[in-house]
């Protein structure tokens, strides 16, 4: 069965004239890690906040066409029923942290006491995700004590501790060194093996190469292409979207150099160097 | 003549937990990006150079002036921050007027702010903005506009933090252009990032921050040129010198361009450049 069905999706914010989304219609799959990649303003975050429901039930505005999610239509179904399968990670950490929490552990049971959550089952859970994160030292300090990086770690172990079904994360490691960015994305890929549908809006396209099932490439509210990213990044016309391939798909395509078997580009660090290797001008 | 000068700089927060432990190094005019692990002590370092922070032993000397010599506002005359978020440094409603409020701050008269906010704004690309209310433009554009309010009061040292968050490619060489640019014009730009590619494309100078210490500090091509000690310090070298790490050349290339020209030279080196 479709996890996620999205079917000429349109949105208006209030007070504007230009629709955010134009016409969206798209399916994903149970256990799919979809990256979605765009210029700023394309969309990314509205279709986000789209699959969870905060549009159109927070920012309201102007909304037509239909998104299903494990069998709820999000736009008619109350936000509390959305938010027991969907769990959606803000590109801002600052204005996910509820801000009426004392300690980092706190935190990470907001979400699980509203999701009415038993006492006994929320300790494993928090500690599960405050170990995934890395932020288990953390766990007696105030949220706001925290640094960029350590908060934007907290904000994803929050959602992770409330077990979505779907976790759609807006550029999650933003504020996070490469390597615990690489860390964040290995742990939720882990997740996705195990059957979590992930949707992840990401500037970091070589990260998304190497991460994504699927890429959805956004433009002015409207859907460009959903594809491979061996297919997506291979495009020719991806300037036009004000998108740049992956640094190692620019050095093939540079030099040439087109995977044999598929006739696209190499979009990965190991990809491109066995391709690179073997290359004879 | 050195615009900062740091001597055995120490300081902690709280005793007992050092942040940052005995730093002694000078900063000329060439543009430097301070790259490390979360908590490594970046910010906290930057917050030492504004005055916000003072050395719980050493000196820092903002162009030959001990900061403990001098008052926030003063340094303010020095010293510009570029914040990491726009929407936690804009507060006016009108681009004009925010871009003004630095420069009027430090004594520049009324027509001289003016004037200097919209050189800013040209510098940035946004002069027909200047009568909207900047939360009705897009983030990428704010980022700009906060820019714009820095580069508006004529300090000899700009500090960025995180310039490229949230940035699009675009979004990222406009400001890449921007750090180019007031690095001819002579200024000190800092910037602390985790972007490591764009370090690669824009500066010429990288310090490598870990635990409290200066661990690598030279040209950017020899500190990506040690992924052993990057590797330690929770960083990785630019995308295009992982490529050319593994296919087994030594050293790094920081451009696509570099890694195919070397390639095509069918040498291990990268070729020689400024």
């Amino acid at each position: 069965m479709k996890k996620i069905t999205v079917s000429g999706l349109k949105y208006r914010y209030p007070l504007t004239e230009e629709l955010a989304l134009k016409g969206l219609s798209f399916e994903i799959e149970k256990g799919e890690f979809i990256g979605i990649i765009g210029q700023n303003l394309s969309g990314k975050s509205t279709l986000c906040q789209a699959l969870m429901g905060l549009v159109p039930h927070f920012y309201k505005g102007g909304y037509g066409g239909s998104v299903w999610v494990d069998g709820l239509e999000v736009g008619k179904a109350e936000i509390h029923e959305i938010a027991q399968k969907v769990g959606l990670v803000f590109q801002n950490p600052f204005t996910q942290v509820s801000g009426s929490k004392m300690t980092v552990f706190e935190e990470l049971a907001f979400g699980l006491e509203n999701l009415g959550v038993a006492r006994e089952d929320m300790a494993p859970r928090i500690e599960h995700a405050m170990e995934l994160l890395g932020i288990g030292r953390f766990r007696d300090r105030n949220p706001f004590d925290l640094s960029g990086g350590q908060m934007q770690r907290m904000a994803i172990a929050s959602v992770i501790a409330m077990e979505p079904e779907i976790i759609v994360l807006d550029e999650p490691t933003s504020q996070l060194d490469p390597q615990g960015a690489e860390d964040v994305f290995q742990a939720i890929e882990a997740l996705s093996r195990r059957g979590m549908t992930v949707i992840m809006a990401e500037h970091k396209i070589e990260k998304i190469a190497r991460y994504s099932d699927r890429v959805l490439l956004l433009h002015q509210g409207e859907m460009v292409a959903f594809d491979t990213p061996q297919q997506v990044f291979s495009r020719d016309d991806l300037e036009r979207y004000g998108v740049v391939p992956p640094v190692f798909a620019q050095v093939c395509k540079g030099m040439g150099i087109r995977n044999p078997a598929t006739g696209l580009y190499p979009m990965t660090l190991d990809e491109a160097c066995d391709q690179v290797v073997n290359w004879h001008e | 003549m050195n615009k900062i000068e740091i001597r055995k700089l120490r300081f902690h927060y709280s005793a007992g937990e050092e942040i940052l432990s005995d730093i002694s190094l000078d900063f000329d005019a060439r543009s430097t990006a301070i790259i490390g692990q979360n908590g490594a002590g970046k910010t906290t370092f930057v917050k030492l150079l504004k005055g916000l922070l003072q050395p719980v032993s050493g000196d820092v000397l903002i162009d030959g002036i001990n900061t403990r010599d001098m008052t926030v506002a003063g340094l303010a005359r020095h010293v510009g921050l570029v914040f990491q978020n726009p929407n936690d440094q804009i507060f006016k409603n009108k681009v004009l007027d925010e871009v003004m409020f630095g420069p009027s701050n430090i004594g520049q008269s009324p027509d001289e702010a003016r004037a200097s906010a919209l050189a800013a704004l040209q510098m940035v690309g946004l002069a027909d903005k200047q009568a909207e209310n900047p939360y009705d433009l897009s983030l990428s554009e704010r980022k700009l506009i906060s820019i714009a309010s820095i580069v508006a009061m004529h300090t000899d040292i700009i500090i960025f933090d995180e310039p490229t968050i949230a940035q699009d490619h675009a979004g990222k060489e406009r400001i890449k252009a921007i750090i180019r640019e007031l690095a001819k014009q002579g200024k000190l730009v800092l910037t602390i990032i985790h972007d490591m590619d764009f370090v690669a494309e824009t500066f010429e100078r990288t310090l490598v921050f870990a635990e409290g210490k200066v661990l690598l500090d030279g040209p950017t091509r020899e500190v990506y040129g040690l992924p052993g000690i990057l590797k330690q310090s929770h960083l990785e070298p630019p995308h295009i010198t992982q490529l050319y790490n593994r296919i087994g050349c030594q050293g790094a290339v920081l451009t696509v361009e570099e890694f195919i020209a070397a390639r095509r030279a069918g040498t291990g080196r990268p070729p020689v450049s400024a």
